[in-house]
């Protein structure tokens, strides 16, 4: 019986099938476990599904290349949902015009500030290179920033858990910083959450108000698009390249 | 939904020989993110299919990032020596980052609203 099942294990550990089942069965209990926690934070569906599946990695003693194998189908899926990014971005296409040079000159303060105050505090706190690297596009949304750091040279799988762990932060101090600093403009509040923290802070923006949303999902778009433009030459003349 | 698909995977194709002949240091699907987005202001409508696929992609959207995070099992040293200072990294960058932004946003809305509307608001 134990040798049945061992033999069961040994067959379907080293297939896709397994790892793709796995991945989102323990995504969909995150998110049920988010919900159960009213949206607590420090749940947040991502990062529970990472540890849980690096733990089940860890346990299993099972190489992340016969993970990735089944994983691989996932991860494919992130290159037409970036380019899905247009159909949202289009449709808040009439409250962009209505604002469109403030909030263009807006993100690239926002942008600049979100990369080089990252990289700033980083060097100054003694990371290394290839973890500054991995710092620059921190803020973009996980779809873009994946990209851009294998593009620059950076760890794509530090880079995602840097984002996450960005968005989280992001999302939780949201509506207290913004109350602090006195901004109650539903426009500014949501552009900021979007510019600085992407999807994840998104998913707060949507809470605060339809119109914070709105212009959430349209800083994340934009400092997602920026962000690939910027990193490349940012990376070259600060000398990191 | 198969057509609204195959539009993503077309533009993301597009995006990655663009990319490609020009040697442009960008990922290719963000440049067909622009080129859809281009696409639709010149059609001046959203396509219902379209619509349909991409609201099925963005809704598993977080799912998407789950392969990439674990893959940081292959370094999990790096973050064992600097966890402490990333944390402390990302936690002031976002906090200056959004306070940065929406203060800048909402001066330049201010400056460049029309006068007439400053007093309705």
């Amino acid at each position: 019986m134990t040798d049945g099942l061992r033999g069961l294990w040994v067959y379907l550990a080293d297939t896709p099938l397994l790892w793709l089942v796995v991945t989102i069965a323990i995504y969909e209990l995150a998110v049920f476990l988010y919900q159960r926690a009213n949206l607590f934070a420090l749940l947040n569906p991502v990062l529970v599904s990472v540890i849980l599946v690096i733990a089940l990695l860890l346990v299993t003693n099972t190489p992340y290349d016969t993970y990735f194998e089944g994983a691989q189908f996932i991860h494919f899926l992130l290159g037409p949902a970036t380019v899905s990014l247009a159909v949202p971005a289009y449709e808040h296409v009439a409250q962009l015009r209505r604002v469109l040079v403030p909030l263009l000159i807006t993100l690239v303060v926002g942008s600049l500030t979100g990369i080089l105050s990252a990289v700033g505090i980083g060097w100054l706190l003694g990371l290394s290179r290839v973890t500054l690297i991995s710092l620059f596009p921190k803020s973009a949304t996980m779809a873009i920033s994946v990209g851009v750091s294998e593009t620059i040279g950076g760890l794509p799988s530090l880079t995602a858990v840097l984002v996450i762990i960005t968005g989280i932060s992001g999302a939780t101090m949201a509506g207290v910083l913004l109350n602090l600093i006195r901004i109650r403009d539903e426009t500014a509040r949501g552009f900021a959450i979007g510019v600085a923290s992407h999807g994840i802070g998104t998913t707060r923006a949507l809470h605060l108000s339809d119109e914070a949303g709105a212009f959430s999902g349209l800083g994340l778009v934009l400092n997602g698009v920026l962000t690939a433009l910027l990193a490349p030459l940012l990376v070259g003349l600060l000398g990191l390249g | 939904m198969l057509t609204g698909i195959l539009v993503l995977l077309v533009f993301q194709l597009g995006g990655e020989v663009i990319v490609r002949l020009l040697g442009l240091p960008v990922p290719g699907p963000v440049v067909g993110l622009l080129l859809l987005f281009g696409a639709l202001l010149a059609r001046g409508s959203l396509p219902a299919f379209l619509h349909r696929a991409a609201r099925a992609m963005l809704s598993i959207l977080v799912l998407l990032f789950v392969p990439a995070g674990v893959g940081i099992i292959a370094h999990l040293n790096l973050l064992q020596e600097s966890w402490v200072a990333l944390i402390v990294t990302l936690i002031a960058s976002t906090a200056i980052t959004m306070a940065v932004t929406a203060v800048v946003f909402s001066m330049l809305l201010r400056w460049f609203r029309p006068s007439g509307e400053q007093e309705a608001q």
